[in-house]
C-alpha cells in the first residue's frame, strides 16, 4: 500500500468515526442521565434526515432554515417520546424502560414507512459539496474536513453545558441519585427533557451529515450507524461525552482499516465492531472513560 | 357412536365445504417486499401484478382473487407469509417474489404444500432446483453473469476487472461467480474482489483498494439502494473505470439518486424497457397502459413488468388445463411454451426457468437506454 492509499483510507476512517461520533453522543448522554439505553435514537436520527430534506423538497426551505427547523422538530420529538414512553416507567425496573424503548424504535420506524413509503429516496447536496479538494491523488470531501470539527464543538458545548451550567448541575445529579435530587428541588423532569431535547437535536445534527454523506434516506437507515454508536459509546464509556467522540473515531479506523489491510474480511466488518462491543465488555466494561459505577444500597 | 362419526363426517365435509366455497373464484397468492430493504422493487411488482389483474380479472369464466401479502425483505417472514397465503387464504397459486434467498425461504414452503409458486425476480439457480412446483418467468443468474462478462470482455475489450460483492445476499454471490468465471475464460484477469454486506452505507474502504489496483471495469451485482451509493462514492474518491452490474439495478430511482455518478453505467437486464425500440405487442400494450395511469415522469421499469408476466402465465396455465387446481396448473406451467410477455417470449424449461435473451441498458445524459441483446459464453 502506497502513501497516498494510505492517507486516503485514514480520511475515510476519520469522516466515518466522526459521524459514529456525533451519533454516539446523542446515546450518552441519556444514558450518563438516566442509565437508559435509548434504543429510538437511531430512529430519531433517521427522522432528523428526513425532516430536513422534506424541508427542503417539499416546503422549500433554504438550507439553514431546513436544518434549524428539522433539530428542532427532532428535539420535540424527542421530549415527546421521553414523556410518552419512559416518563411512567422513571420507577419501574430498567428492563421496562429498555422494553418500551425498542417499542418506540420500532413504532418511529413503521410510521416513517406510512408516511414516506419504503422506498429509498435521493438527497439532493449542493454543488460544492459534490466537488473533492485534490491533493496529488488523495481526495477529500468537504464534509470530511467539517464533521470532525463539528463534533468536537460539539464536544465542547455540551462538556460546557454539563459542567458549568445549572442545569448540568442538575444533569450530573441525578445520574448520582435520582431519589435525593427529587428531595433536593431539582426539577428532575425538566432536567431530563432538556437532556432528551439536547439528545434528539444532537441525532438530527447527525442523520443531517450521515444524510449528505450516503445520499440516500430510508426508513432503516438508522438501524446499523445506531448499533455502531452504540458500541462507540460503550467503547469509550458509556456516559462519557469525550469517550462517546474518542470511541467513535477509533471504531471508524478500526472498520476501515480492517478492510484496508485484510481485504478478503471486508465483508464481516460489522462483525469486528462486535467483537469490540465483547472483548470491551469482558475485560474493561466500563470503556476507557467510563467511572466505576457504584452499587447503590 | 355412529351419531358421533356421523357428526364427524358432517364437520369434515363443512370444513372441506369451506375450502373449496371460493369455487366461484380463483385464489391467487402474492408475496412481496412492500417494506424493508427490497420495498423498491417489490413495490413496483406488485403495480405489475395489479396491472394485470385488472385487465384479465377472470379466467373460466370465474373471478380473480388476488391476496397480496408483505414479506418484509426477511428470509423468516417470506416462510410465514407463504404459510399464510396457503393455510388461511387458501390460494391456488402464489407470485413471488422480488430477491433470490427470499424466494427460497417461500419456495420450501410451497413445495412441502404443493401449491405452484411463480418467482418474479429471483434469478439465483438455486431456487428453482429440484423443486416440482416451483417456477419463474426471469432467467437465471450464470446467463446473467456471463452476459456481463461477454458484453465487458468482447464488446468492450477490457482485460482486467473488479468485483465489489454482497456476501449476505445469494443473488450477489451467484451473479460474481458467474461474471468471473466467463471473463477469466474469455482471456480477463480479476484482478480485486471485495465484500460488503447487505444494508452497508459506507464503501468508501473497498472501492479505495479497488481504485489502487487500476482495473478496466467494475462489477457490482448489488441491489439498487447500495449500488447508487456505491458508484457515488467511487466517482467521488476518483474511480473512472466503467461500472457494470445486473438486473437488481433497474429501479428509475437510479439517476435520482446517482446523478452524474451513475452515467456511463451498463447493465444487464431482461429484454423489456420503455425505451426500447422494437416491443412487442404485449409490452407496447403494457408502456401505454402504465403511462396512462402514471405520472409522465414515472416510468414502468423491469419489475413491473416482470410481476405483470408472473400473473399472466399463471392465468395462461389456468386456461391451458381448463381447471384451477394447484396440481393442473403445475403441470401446465411446466408445459409453457413461447409465451408471449412484455418480457419477451419465454418458454419453461425442464428446471423451471424461463429461457429469454439478456438485455443491456446504458445510462446516458441522465435516461436509461437498451443498448439491444447480448449472447452471454458461459
Amino acid at each position: 500500500m502506497n502513501v497516498e492509499t494510505f492517507i486516503q483510507h485514514a480520511l475515510n476512517s476519520l469522516t466515518l468515526g466522526s459521524l459514529y461520533a456525533l451519533i454516539a453522543i446523542g446515546y450518552t448522554m441519556v444514558y450518563g442521565i438516566l442509565r437508559l439505553i435509548n434504543f429510538a435514537h437511531s430512529e430519531i436520527f433517521m427522522l432528523g434526515a428526513y425532516f430536513v430534506f422534506w424541508g427542503f423538497t417539499v416546503l422549500h426551505l433554504p438550507w439553514p432554515v431546513a436544518i434549524a427547523v428539522s433539530i428542532v422538530f427532532t428535539a420535540l420529538l424527542g421530549i415527546a417520546v421521553d414523556r410518552v414512553a419512559y416518563k411512567p416507567l422513571r420507577d419501574a425496573p430498567r428492563i421496562s424502560a429498555l422494553i418500551s424503548a425498542i417499542g418506540v424504535s420500532f413504532f418511529l420506524q413503521n410510521v416513517t414507512i406510512v408516511f414516506f413509503q419504503a422506498i429509498p429516496r435521493a438527497v439532493y447536496r449542493p454543488e460544492w459539496m459534490e466537488s473533492p479538494i485534490l491533493m496529488g491523488n488523495v481526495r477529500v470531501l468537504p464534509i470530511t474536513l467539517f464533521v470532525p470539527v463539528l463534533s468536537v464543538l460539539l464536544m465542547l458545548g455540551l462538556l460546557y453545558i454539563v459542567y458549568r451550567t445549572k442545569t448540568g448541575l442538575g444533569m450530573r445529579a441525578i445520574s448520582k441519585d435520582i431519589e435525593t435530587s427529587y428531595l433536593m428541588g431539582v426539577p428532575v423532569n425538566r432536567v431530563i427533557a432538556i437532556t432528551f431535547g439536547i439528545g434528539s437535536g444532537l441525532a438530527a445534527a447527525s442523520g443531517i451529515m450521515w444524510a449528505l454523506r450516503y445520499p440516500q434516506l430510508q426508513p432503516i437507515m438508522g438501524a446499523i450507524p445506531g448499533f455502531k454508536a452504540f458500541i462507540a459509546a460503550v467503547f469509550g464509556g458509556i456516559g462519557s461525552i469525550q469517550g462517546a467522540v474518542v470511541g467513535g473515531i477509533v471504531l471508524g479506523f478500526v472498520e476501515i482499516m480492517t478492510v484496508a489491510f485484510f481485504p478478503d474480511l471486508a465483508g464481516y466488518r460489522d462483525a469486528f465492531a462486535f467483537v469490540i462491543l465483547i472483548v470491551v465488555l469482558m475485560y474493561k466494561p466500563t470503556g476507557l472513560f467510563g467511572e466505576r459505577m457504584e452499587v447503590k444500597v | 357412536m355412529k351419531r358421533i362419526l356421523a357428526l364427524c363426517m358432517a364437520m369434515i365435509f363443512a370444513f372441506a365445504g369451506m375450502a373449496w366455497a371460493a369455487d366461484d373464484t380463483v385464489r391467487i397468492g402474492v408475496f412481496l417486499p412492500l417494506t424493508g430493504q427490497n420495498a423498491f422493487g417489490g413495490q413496483l411488482e406488485l403495480e405489475g401484478v395489479q396491472m394485470a389483474h385488472k385487465e384479465a380479472g377472470t379466467v373460466l369464466g370465474k373471478k380473480v382473487e388476488l391476496f397480496v401479502v408483505d414479506n418484509k425483505s426477511d428470509k423468516v417472514e417470506s416462510a410465514n407469509a407463504t404459510k399464510r397465503l396457503i393455510e388461511k387464504e387458501k390460494v391456488q397459486a402464489i407470485i413471488g417474489t422480488y430477491g433470490s434467498s427470499l424466494a427460497m425461504a417461500g419456495g420450501e414452503v410451497s413445495e412441502k404444500a404443493g401449491i405452484p409458486q411463480v418467482g418474479t425476480s429471483c434469478t439465483n439457480p438455486l431456487v428453482t432446483q429440484g423443486k416440482k412446483y416451483i417456477f419463474r418467468v426471469c432467467f437465471i443468474d450464470p446467463l446473467q453473469g456471463a452476459g456481463a462478462a461477454t458484453y465487458a470482455a468482447k464488446t468492450l475489450g477490457f482485460k482486467k476487472a473488479a468485483m465489489l460483492v454482497d456476501v449476505a445476499n445469494d443473488y450477489s454471490v451467484g451473479l460474481s461467480n458467474f461474471f468471473k468465471k466467463s471473463f477469466t475464460k474469455m482471456g480477463g484477469q480479476v484482478v480485486a474482489t471485495l465484500n460488503y454486506q447487505s444494508g452497508d452505507q459506507d464503501f468508501t474502504a473497498q472501492l479505495t483498494k479497488i481504485i489502487a489496483e487500476k482495473p478496466d471495469v467494475l462489477f457490482i451485482p448489488s441491489y439498487f439502494a447500495e449500488g447508487a451509493i456505491i458508484m457515488k462514492q467511487a466517482r467521488e474518491l476518483g474511480a473512472t473505470f466503467k461500472i457494470m452490474g445486473g438486473d437488481a439495478m433497474d429501479n428509475p430511482e437510479i439517476t435520482k439518486i446517482g446523478g452524474k455518478a451513475v452515467e456511463g453505467f451498463v447493465q444487464t437486464t431482461f429484454p423489456y424497457d420503455p425505451s426500447m425500440k422494437n416491443m412487442n405487442p404485449t409490452a407496447k400494450k403494457f408502456t401505454d397502459e402504465w403511462k396512462k395511469t402514471h405520472a409522465a415522469d414515472k416510468d414502468p421499469n423491469v419489475n413491473a413488468a416482470l410481476g405483470y408476466d408472473a400473473y399472466m402465465i399463471i392465468i395462461d396455465a389456468i386456461k391451458r388445463a381448463g381447471k384451477a387446481e394447484p396440481e393442473a396448473i403445475t403441470k401446465a406451467l411446466a408445459e409453457t411454451k413461447g409465451f408471449q410477455g412484455v418480457t419477451g417470449d419465454t418458454t419453461i424449461n425442464e428446471t423451471h426457468d424461463a429461457v429469454k435473451p439478456i438485455g443491456l441498458i446504458e445510462i446516458k445524459d441522465g435516461k436509461k437506454v437498451y443498448e439491444g441483446e447480448v449472447a452471454p459464453e458461459l
